[in-house]
């Protein structure tokens, strides 16, 4: 008897140790800024893309309607992909659709939207990606689906045809 | 595109040929005889396919093919070739498919080496290396296949993350691979080992060789990553407590230990149970290493990709081994009942067991450290982050009685003995006080503890030195390891005594004036290089005696993906490095400006360097020997 309870011991130790783990994985564990759980946008001081001055963030998203912030960036492939779509959404009229310029150069920027169009109302200028972290994005391309100061809906990655969809309902 | 094609297949046929060599040695060990010739066959021509399964990835890195979605995800055709190959397995997939690659090229090996042990044994480990291949080839195919295909084909991948262009990063994960997956040899064969109930001497001079090698390729794998650690992240550190940092260093712990205990059982039939459970550990840490670092359940400054269904493959792979060892152990290890009875409090195996049970104490402290941020999440959701100050207060103290059994412990001999020379080590110890006193007296902090611990590794130093002169070439191999290891202690004492640190905000043409030292910033360049832009900064470093130097840190800016590092420059010399690392500051045209005095850089990679060359001589001289 006695020389059971060591295995029997150890192999419930490790069995803890797995449900741990497999708990853990569970959770994400990717950092999420605290600004993404209560949806409000933070307020903090944004630069134009354009004319290049500084206003706050709540100013930009103040009026009663509908916006899109999309985060994209030049250099990023999957943005390249999404602008079409983008592109046709401007013309729905419930929605105003803004850009946020992720750590991008002006010049390779501007040549972007050269070549694609720009479906941009206005353009936030985040060269050190400062703002992207705290409205609480993962990376480029993202989108945020934001009414009333709020974001209600987040696309994180390229939109496709579905989640365009999905915006058009939303915003009926 | 065809390359990802052939590539994919000769995976899958991999794994069918795993599966056909579990079955040919089932055949094989009911009667066992001779080893069939089909065992061997097949082995090699499962290692083939994985070569040419590796040798595509690298295809379509050079020729940046970008329908395959890891080299789409991970390079740029603007990229040097070098890190255009490099990238192959600077990411999970290739990564994993080199893990594989080493496991069936160790197991080749093993079949080809092992010629003094009986065939049971040899076909029981190959059995145990395929689960862990058939594991390998599974995860591989199912959650990260390296030849996935992209439609349609972009026209320009994502680029490789720039930190990781570096030439010491380029070869790091081979050769620190090298010495995990040596690990799953010494898991394997211990395994089969047990179950035979063969461990004996003779058992532990013929897996030494295995432990030795991937020892060495270990140690040389951490020194590489702590090197580019060092150069590349400017941080001015190297070690930095981090938890992809511990991981390879639990192995690490858990291999040495293993490594004393072989030797020990080599000379007398004890110490079974520990041989028995380091082998299980080492491999098991070693693979849990690459579950908390790729299944993105920690959170570290060197995350690689994030995805939980990977993470639970491997969590449940892990535990599947985990129990199936301790299964094993518990019910094939028959302990010896005179095992600890006969042994004599002062001889080489009790000093041996000692510090043995003080590198378990320091592989908890790394251990809980890494993993008890985990538990703490899940348990009650508080994030908390374990750093430096946890663990220097927990090892610190404990290196003391540490390095000094570590010098005595070699004098003692085998089984029973007298401490001779006692007068010399008296002696030798009262010396390294004196002359650590002396040292630590210059510098204002815990002078005690500083010169304690000094002495402590100063007297290693010495007294293995003299021996190494004392009993020539008796054993030389272990000296050079001992000598660099208290060396390595040495060094990182002093250095962190005597750093100094200059941080301020300088525009082109200021100067900034310290006690010592005076750093003009005389000029700025702007080059645009391949794949990325470099700012050079120029300063001009005075200190007391007017001597000058002239420093370039650098920036670069990649554009793909767009990312800004910074180059430190760092002067080596001899005795001490000079480190200057540049940041930009928002918006401004001041530039944030770090300048280090770092004694005895160089020491800590060449005693390490030191430490190794004491394995290879000890793992090529037992080869002659046979």
């Amino acid at each position: 008897m006695k020389n059971k309870i060591l295995p029997v011991t150890v192999t419930f130790i490790f069995i803890m140790i797995f449900v741990t783990f497999y708990k853990g994985l569970q959770d994400s564990n990717i950092y999420t800024p605290e600004t993404s759980s209560n949806n409000e946008i933070p307020a903090f001081s944004v630069r134009l893309f354009y004319s290049n001055e500084i206003i706050n963030s709540s100013e930009i998203f103040d009026l009663d309607q509908f916006y899109l912030l999309n985060i994209w960036s030049s250099w990023c492939v999957p943005c390249r992909q999404e602008h079409s779509l983008l592109m046709d959404l401007v013309k729905n009229k419930n929605i105003k659709i803004f850009g946020l310029n992720y750590k991008d150069k002006k010049s390779n920027a501007k040549i972007f939207l050269k070549e694609l169009g720009n479906p941009y109302e206005k353009i936030i200028f985040d060269i050190e990606g400062v703002n992207a972290i705290e409205l609480g994005a993962y990376g480029v391309p993202e989108t945020f689906l934001i009414f009333k100061n709020k974001i209600i809906k987040k696309y994180i990655g390229p939109l496709n045809q579905d989640s365009i969809e999905q915006i058009k309902q939303l915003i009926k | 595109m065809l390359y990802s094609v052939i590539g994919y297949y000769s995976l899958i046929l991999g794994l069918l040929s795993a599966i056909i060599l579990i079955y040919f040695s089932i055949k094989n060990f009911q009667n066992s005889e001779l080893l069939d010739t089909n065992i061997l066959s097949f082995s090699f021509l499962q290692f083939f396919l994985v070569v040419i399964s590796f040798l595509c990835l690298i295809l379509s890195f050079v020729l940046s093919d970008f329908s395959n979605e890891t080299v789409f995800n991970n390079s740029h055709t603007t990229k040097p070739l070098f890190y255009k190959i490099s990238g192959t397995w600077g990411n999970h997939e290739g990564s994993l498919l080199l893990w594989l690659l080493v496991l069936t090229l160790f197991i080749l090996l093993f079949l080809i080496k092992t010629k003094n042990q009986t065939i049971k044994y040899k076909i029981l480990t190959l059995v145990f290396q395929q689960i862990i291949i058939i594991g390998f080839f599974i995860f591989l195919i199912k959650t990260s296949n390296p030849f996935n295909y992209l439609f349609p084909v972009p026209e320009e991948g994502l680029g490789l993350n720039p930190i990781l262009q570096d030439p010491a990063l380029a070869i790091h994960p081979p050769i620190l691979y090298l010495g995990y997956v040596g690990s799953s040899i010494i898991f394997s064969s211990s395994l089969a080992a047990t179950s035979l109930n063969m461990i004996s001497s003779g058992w532990a001079s013929h897996i030494k060789k295995w432990v030795l090698i991937s020892w060495i390729f270990l140690t040389l794998g951490i020194l590489l990553g702590s090197i580019w650690a060092y150069y590349e992240l400017g941080w001015g550190g190297f070690w930095f407590w981090d938890p992809v940092e511990n991981v390879s260093l639990m192995p690490w712990l858990a291999l040495t230990t293993l490594l004393h205990c072989i030797l020990v059982l080599e000379k007398k039939h004890i110490l079974t149970s520990w041989v028995i459970i380091l082998s299980i550990a080492t491999f098991t840490l070693s693979m849990s290493g690459t579950f908390l670092v790729r299944s993105g359940i920690l959170n570290s400054v060197h995350t690689f990709a994030n995805d939980p269904e990977r993470g639970l493959f491997i969590l449940i792979f892990l535990f599947s081994l985990i129990f199936l060892s301790i299964f094993i152990f518990f019910f094939f290890h028959k302990t010896n009942n005179k095992d600890s009875s006969s042994l004599f409090w002062l001889s080489k195996e009790t000093s041996i067991i000692a510090n043995n049970w003080f590198m378990m104490y320091f592989l908890s402290v790394v251990l809980i450290g890494t993993i008890y941020p985990i538990f703490l999440d899940v348990l009650s959701s508080q994030k908390i982050s374990v750093g430096p100050p946890f663990y220097h207060k927990l090892i610190i103290p404990f290196l003391i009685p540490f390095l000094l059994i570590m010098a005595i412990g070699p004098k003692l001999g085998w089984i029973k003995s007298k401490l001779l020379e006692k007068n010399h080590l008296i002696l030798f110890l009262i010396i390294s006080i004196l002359i650590s006193a002396i040292i630590v007296i210059n510098f204002n902090s815990n002078f005690l503890l500083n010169t304690i611990l000094v002495s402590c590794a100063l007297y290693l130093f010495i007294v293995t030195l003299r021996e190494s002169f004392n009993k020539k070439y008796k054993n030389i191999s272990q000296n050079i390891s001992h000598i660099g290891f208290s060396l390595l202690i040495l060094s990182i004492l002093l250095n962190n005594l005597s750093s100094s640190e200059i941080i301020t905000n300088l525009k082109v043409g200021e100067t900034f004036e310290a006690n010592k030292t005076k750093i003009i910033f005389k000029s700025i360049n702007q080059k645009e290089e391949k794949n990325y832009k470099s700012i050079k900064g120029t300063f001009i470093i005075e200190n007391i005696d007017g001597i000058k130097n002239k420093m370039y840190p650098e920036l670069r800016i990649y554009n793909q993906p767009n990312i800004v590092t910074s180059e430190a420059d760092i002067k080596t010399t001899l005795m001490s490095d000079k480190f200057i690392v540049i940041n930009l500051v928002k918006n401004q045209e001041y530039f944030n400006v770090r300048y280090q005095v770092k004694p005895f850089m160089l020491w800590i990679w060449l005693s390490v360097v030191l430490i190794c060359f004491g394995g290879s001589m000890s793992f090529f001289k037992k080869k002659y020997e046979k």
